[in-house]
């Protein structure tokens, strides 16, 4: 567990490292998410479970033993075992007459929880009964979300932010264009949440773009929306807040306008037009001695005006 | 008969780049919001409901999910590519959705009292060399650490000073004068966290130091005797026991120079009270009067009742008053001095 106020000093260089992994940084490390069961769990559930740790492995952990709490009771177990396995994603897999075939998507800030959504699983058909295609294992998905509840309304657009960060994968900054082959796909549509996962064939279309074909893979839910647990807009802001550091410097006096085209703004200091050199002309030449200088000035800005 | 034939393959060309593009293009009514970044799109049309319903339902949910996967795509062979090991990779732009943070954002390490003070006196650090030459091996070592130059704990003879002990072992004086100085460094290591994170550490006690005073030792025999129960009021004193100086409250002044605002709020604070005609709220003395009327009130009312009850309550209005009389008398002293002067 991380000694994070740093009263207890680690003892040899690895436990250093590993305490150092495990601190806040600017930029952060992938999610990672622990994959947990309740008291009582259906075959359904633990094999939903099993099957949605397949598509986040490299960055979940399983916990294979029962953990008998209630997540919207009391979510300091919870927060324990974030703490001790460095998650700050869950899901929470239970069982029983009131609530059947229960899933819990969370995710924690600052290994408290901050948004908690409760899905209901309706229909579910795992890897193995669609044993067609499949993935490699740690494959970025595409997501899709379909529907217009998942812009309108504030719990779905919760549950579309939860769902992109439970399931969005490593963040790179380029991809294998060859490589796109895993889709899931979110519709909101009359009341349920269906999500299918498909496995993207390119064909040949005759132009660069390939024409796509879907192939469906597994697994596959038909999800209903239960009890929330959302963070108050308050949390939600400290979560959200970016640090200083990472922001973009804004660049002074420099503009784009609708077409792209960059506009600088200069400033400029008064020009002394009294030192302006002119055209040299022989009668302009500055008479050795002689001369005052208001009356060399007076001569300077009639030439300017005559030409 | 030339031209005809040119029109004809200029038409079919154009034909067949239709039904190319036609492959690849989806017409939505809105169009979907793209977070490349993520690889995410948003399919704000709503579903049609109907064809929903007749047809299948699974086969539905793919015609849809392939008609957005295609727009997705298109969006995606946009992108700049590169050529990495003989593999075309896209460049992913920065992410839009703004997703929460794991962890809160680290915080710089608050200055160490030492670090405070160097800043204020203009101390810096001088950069010291990393290797030093050693004498003895012929060769550069690190300064500090393992196999330093110029180690002193692996010197096998110690002239013994002149003025020590000479039964004394000096290989364990210094082991442990470095244990020690181990030690003091580790202790104000914990009293920095204690400060930055304010926690009351005992700034008295025996703490280590390379020499305790007769004072020192005076203090902290002092504040062990107060640390009971009791504040140690029953501790017993022992036979010739001076009372510890200099431990009562220090006075604090005002800086000489510097920032008068406060100085001068304070006279204009005194100058108000002395020049209004009101008499001062003092809202704490204003609530204890209130609650004794109450009391007194309730103890009359119950006075009147029957005998023994009211007996009681009038026992416990007496003794609220006695309190507050002598609460009021201490608060208003003070008022009275500045009233006059």
């Amino acid at each position: 567990m991380p000694q994070r106020d740093g009263i207890v000093k680690p003892k040899t260089k690895r436990s250093k490292r590993f305490l150092q992994s495990r601190e806040g940084k600017l930029k952060e490390n992938i999610k990672n998410a622990m994959i947990m069961k309740g008291g009582n769990s259906s075959e359904t559930v633990t094999q939903a479970l099993k099957d949605i740790y397949a598509l986040k492995k490299p960055n979940a952990v399983m916990y294979k033993k029962k953990n008998i709490t209630r997540p919207f009771e009391d979510q300091t177990s919870l927060e324990f075992f974030s703490k001790k396995s460095d998650c700050s994603l869950f899901l929470f897999g239970s069982h029983n007459k009131k609530r059947p075939n229960n899933l819990i998507f969370g995710r924690m800030f600052d290994f408290h929880v901050l948004d908690m959504i409760e899905l209901g699983i309706e229909k579910f058909s795992s890897l193995k009964e669609i044993k067609k295609s499949t993935c490699p294992e740690g494959t970025k998905p595409m997501l899709v979300f379909a529907g217009e509840a998942f812009d309108i309304d504030n719990e779905y657009k919760r549950l579309r932010s939860v769902l992109t960060d439970f399931f969005r994968g490593p963040n790179v900054n380029s991809v294998r264009l060859a490589g796109l082959e895993h889709l899931l796909h979110f519709t909101a549509l009359e009341g349920k949440i269906y999500m299918r996962s498909y496995k993207v064939l390119l064909k040949k279309s005759g132009c660069r773009t390939p024409r796509i074909e879907l192939e469906e893979m597994g697994p596959s839910f038909d999800f209903t929306l239960r009890r929330t647990h959302l963070a108050s807009d308050d949390l939600s802001k400290t979560a959200h807040r970016q640090p200083k550091a990472l922001k973009p410097k804004k660049k002074k006096n420099v503009s784009h306008d609708a077409f792209g085209t960059k506009f600088g703004r200069l400033h400029m200091q008064k020009q002394n037009l009294a030192k302006l050199q002119t055209r040299k002309l022989k009668g302009l030449r500055k008479r050795r001695g002689g001369t005052v200088e208001g009356e060399e000035e007076t001569s300077l800005k009639k030439t300017k005006t005559d030409e | 008969m030339a031209t005809c034939s040119i029109e004809d393959v200029l038409a079919k060309a154009e034909k067949d780049e239709a039904d190319k593009l036609k492959s690849i293009t989806v017409i939505k009514e809105l169009d979907l919001e793209f977070d490349l970044g993520n690889m995410l799109a948003l399919d704000k049309n709503p579903p049609n409901i109907r064809e929903f319903r007749e047809k299948k339902k699974d086969e539905f949910l793919r015609s849809l999910a392939r008609d957005n996967t295609q727009l997705l795509i298109n969006e995606m062979w946009k992108l700049p590519t590169e050529r990495v090991d003989e593999v075309i990779v896209a460049k992913l732009p920065e992410p839009t959705t703004r997703l929460p943070r794991e962890k809160p954002p680290p915080k710089p390490r608050p200055p160490t009292k030492w670090e405070e003070f160097a800043k204020l006196k203009g101390i810096r650090n001088k950069n010291k060399t990393n290797l030093v030459w050693d004498d003895v091996h012929n060769q550069w070592k690190r300064r500090w650490g393992y196999k330093r130059a110029n180690d002193d704990t692996k010197e096998w003879l110690i002239e013994v000073p002149e003025t020590a002990d000479p039964n004394e072992d000096q290989f364990a004086k210094r082991n442990k004068a470095k244990k020690e100085r181990v030690a003091k460094n580790e202790f104000n290591r914990l009293r920095n966290i204690a400060r930055t994170q304010k926690i009351k550490v005992p700034g008295v006690g025996l703490a280590p130091t390379g020499q305790q005073s007769k004072s020192d030792l005076g203090k902290a025999v002092h504040v062990a005797k107060m640390s009971t129960a009791s504040v140690g009021k029953f501790q017993d004193r022992l036979p010739k026991e001076k009372a510890p100086k200099n431990t009562g409250k220090k006075r604090k002044f005002q800086p000489l120079i510097g920032d008068f605002s406060t100085e001068k709020q304070k006279q204009l604070d005194i100058l108000k009270i002395m020049d209004s005609k009101k008499p001062r709220l003092d809202i704490g003395k204003a609530v204890n009067k209130q609650m004794r009327e109450e009391d007194m009130e309730s103890g009359s009312k119950k006075k009147g009742g029957p005998g023994k009850k009211g007996r009681k309550g009038n026992f416990s209005g007496k003794k609220g008053k006695g309190a507050g009389s002598a609460k009021g008398g201490k608060n208003r002293k003070p008022r009275m001095k500045l009233g006059k002067r």
